[in-house]
């Protein structure tokens, strides 16, 4: 041991975001656009591949990761953790050479083998044999090898029946598990992780999650990405916290826990307005609680959400709705909700004052993610006062196994609700045709 | 990037096998084509080949008849339009023949290139989600067309005995031939490939360039309507001694054209080898672009 895996030295790695389109506003300059738009594609295009003809600081520049350095030992296992968009990606696709880095270097010891995704390369016709092969060898496996641990792969998937079934006619359930069981199989001397590992029923995800355990203790060196705390202070034994593409803290994985769970409680969730008189009603105050009233963008989404705001009535006002806009934060409308829709007769009248309102958003609803909030306070025709978006994040932080569980992250979709019930029973026997 | 592989002994004293130590860094201008590291994936490069080979007739009723049926009805439409109503010279063999020997090579190059230049396109997800020498893609690719191009083969030895017309001696040429043809059709897959990656015109204009492409080839009209002073120059188009070569040597046509097989081999290796450099070049920038 002390023999160095992975040495990173000021990595850093810029992306350009896209394209800025100029609009036109007249039908002839519509026409000259259809002329000058190749043109200005062309460059637009070049531009790709080309960061010479500006500076850094063009606004469609970003720098997924700045100035990365860290090491690793041999047989260690290291989390990293920060938000979406931290650069913990980034730095497994640079460190798995899918992408070059633009600036700095970083030199690897032994045989690397990454798995960002499960089943990469996968093919619906093709059957479960043929993909193990396909899938094994995307992986970096031999045919030798994936001769040798074929029965076990298939025993692992626990597919047996449908070893020669295109896998387009899987179940997801077993397309991801026969996709885990490959992977699962790599033998390589550094394994880089990200967040692919709980998929699959509980059942299964116990298996993968022995096989973690197997493969820390083989004394292979990995990194593992995760939102998963539980899995991450259980797995790893050091951690690396990232922010803004920028390593915020380095060290052992509890206190490196520790620091990204206040880092990321520190973004407050508590907004004061800047009163405007002439306003007869605005919000003063708005807070993003937990269940326990807490102020946090980090909810259970097994726990009840509280959004909590203030207004301030200057004059009487009749018939206007308190409202929040609660959407994805691609911007999929999720719903709409407004005071008004409690109130006898749909109506209230506002005497001057301050109001508070707390409004509940039950858990179990919403699936893990991130979400965007708007406050609006109207009547038709008048809008008296907007605010937002505000953006909080639902997690499911729980067990390991609760992550991509049955109502985790590998669910798609923004709901995960608790209230699709399924009863089934048994109603025939199944021999003969009735 | 720039992966620099060196094998150094382990110094743990413990395993006496040998590290690899890979490098990572920027890189910039013209990179190095990677053959060792290619080698490493010859076997991804055969499981990419055999994988599209598989699905491409996939739940179809005709299956593999395709390969046959494509050139087939292109020939029968030849024959009508330009050997009936146009009345192109044939060399002084039926039209059908004279067109299904060409289109055997012509289906080859066109399919493959078509194909190719849109597989790092339709990988783009497997790109960036793992590494993998991005070569074996668009590779991958036109060997899988050699499996249509041999069936269609087949099928010329059946209208052959039907005509009653045997091959040549040159036929023995034939190898040289499909290897001209291979390099040229992945020559030519390899760079609109690596263009398409950043520019997706190319897929538009796929259409239109491949036809322009065969009716500049002489699939429906013999070289010998090019003028004696430029058939050097045209010989630069590789397709032009593969196809005339399939002419000479299978139905005996004209004499064995070597000098445009000669100039043609010599295009195709150019095609291909800047190909690779040009796809080396772009490689780097596959995965953020794709």
């Amino acid at each position: 041991m002390g023999d160095i895996a992975i040495r990173v030295e000021n990595i850093s790695k810029r992306y350009r975001i896209g394209l800025k389109e100029q609009a036109h506003d007249t039908f002839m300059g519509a026409l000259a656009d259809l002329v000058r738009q190749p043109l200005k594609n062309l460059k637009n295009l070049r531009r790709l591949t080309s960061f010479d003809d500006n500076s850094d600081d063009s606004d469609d520049v970003i720098w997924a990761l700045r100035d990365v350095s860290f090491e690793m030992e041999v047989g260690e296992v290291l989390g990293v953790v920060g938000k979406n968009g931290a650069g913990k990606s980034t730095l497994l696709k640079i460190l798995s050479k899918i992408t070059g880095p633009t600036y700095g270097r970083a030199s690897i010891r032994g045989r690397i083998a990454a798995l960002l995704e499960v089943g990469t390369g996968f093919h619906p016709e093709l059957t479960g044999r043929e993909n193990i092969y396909l899938n094994g060898s995307i992986l970096g496996m031999t045919k030798r090898e994936i001769d040798l641990k074929f029965d076990e792969i298939v025993s692992f998937a626990e597919v047996e029946k449908f070893i020669d079934t295109p896998v387009k006619r899987y179940s997801s359930g077993m397309r991801v598990r026969l996709a885990f069981a490959v992977a699962a199989h790599l033998e390589p001397e550094i394994l880089l992780v990200d967040e692919v590992l709980a998929v699959g029923d509980v059942a299964f995800q116990r298996k993968c999650l022995g096989k973690m355990d197997d493969v820390s203790s083989e004394g292979r060196t990995v990194i593992f990405v995760s939102h998963n705390m539980g899995a991450v202070s259980r797995l790893c034994h050091r951690g690396i916290f990232f922010d803004e593409g920028r390593v915020m803290a380095v060290g052992p994985i509890d206190t490196v826990i520790e620091q990204y769970t206040s880092h990321v409680l520190d973004k407050t969730q508590d907004y004061a307005f800047t009163p405007d008189p002439a306003k007869p009603i605005q919000f003063t105050r708005f807070q993003i609680l937990n269940e326990k009233g807490e102020v946090s963008t980090y909810i259970d989404r097994l726990e009840d959400t509280v959004f909590e705001l203030e207004y301030i009535v200057r004059r009487k006002i009749d018939g206007a709705a308190v409202r929040i806009m609660l959407d994805g934060i691609d911007g999929t409308l999720i719903c709409r909700s407004a005071d008004m829709d409690w109130a006898p007769g749909h109506y209230i009248v506002r005497e001057p004052g301050i109001y508070r309102s707390r409004v509940v958003l039950p858990g179990k609803i919403l699936n893990t993610g991130a979400f965007q909030l708007r406050l609006i306070i109207n009547k038709i025709g008048v809008v008296y006062d907007r605010q937002g978006p505000f953006y909080f994040d639902l997690s499911d932080k729980g067990t390991f196994f609760s992550l991509g569980g049955p109502r985790g992250k590998a669910r798609p979709g923004l709901m995960a609700p608790e209230i699709v019930k399924w009863e089934t029973a048994k109603v025939g026997n199944g021999r003969g045709d009735n | 990037m720039t992966i620099d592989d060196k094998s150094v002994g382990s110094t743990d004293g413990k395993s006496k096998r040998a590290v690899t130590v890979n490098v990572i860094k920027p890189a910039s201008g013209w990179a190095a084509i990677r053959l060792g590291e290619f080698l490493e994936y010859i076997e991804l490069l055969y499981f990419f080949t055999w994988r599209d080979i598989k699905i491409l007739y996939k739940q179809t009723i005709l299956g593999f008849t395709w390969a046959i049926i494509n050139p087939l009805f292109q020939m029968i439409v030849f024959s009508v339009v330009f050997g009936r109503l146009a009345r192109i010279d044939s060399d002084g063999v039926p039209y059908p023949i004279f067109s299904y020997t060409a289109l055997i090579p012509w289906t080859f190059f066109a399919t493959a290139l078509t194909f190719s230049s849109v597989s790092l396109v339709s990988g783009a997800n497997m790109i960036g989600k793992i590494y993998f020498p991005r070569i074996v893609l668009p590779l991958a690719s036109t060997l899988a067309k050699l499996v249509d191009f041999f069936i269609s083969f087949f099928f010329l030895a059946i209208l052959m005995l039907y005509y009653g017309i045997t091959p040549t001696w040159n036929a023995l040429a034939l190898p040289l031939l499909v290897l001209i043809m291979v390099f040229c059709a992945s020559g030519a897959g390899i760079w609109l490939s690596a263009l398409s990656v950043q520019y997706r015109d190319i897929k538009h204009a796929n259409h239109f360039v491949v036809q322009i492409l065969m009716y500049s080839a002489p699939v429906v009209w013999p070289v010998s309507k090019v003028p004696e002073q430029y058939r050097l120059v045209y010989g630069l188009y590789p397709m032009a001694g593969v196809i005339e070569g399939f002419r000479s040597s299978l139905i005996g046509t004209t004499p064995m054209p070597w000098d445009l097989i000669a100039v043609g081999g010599v295009s195709a290796t150019l095609i291909f080898i800047s190909g690779l450099f040009f796809f080396y070049r772009m490689e780097r920038y596959f995965a953020d672009v794709a």
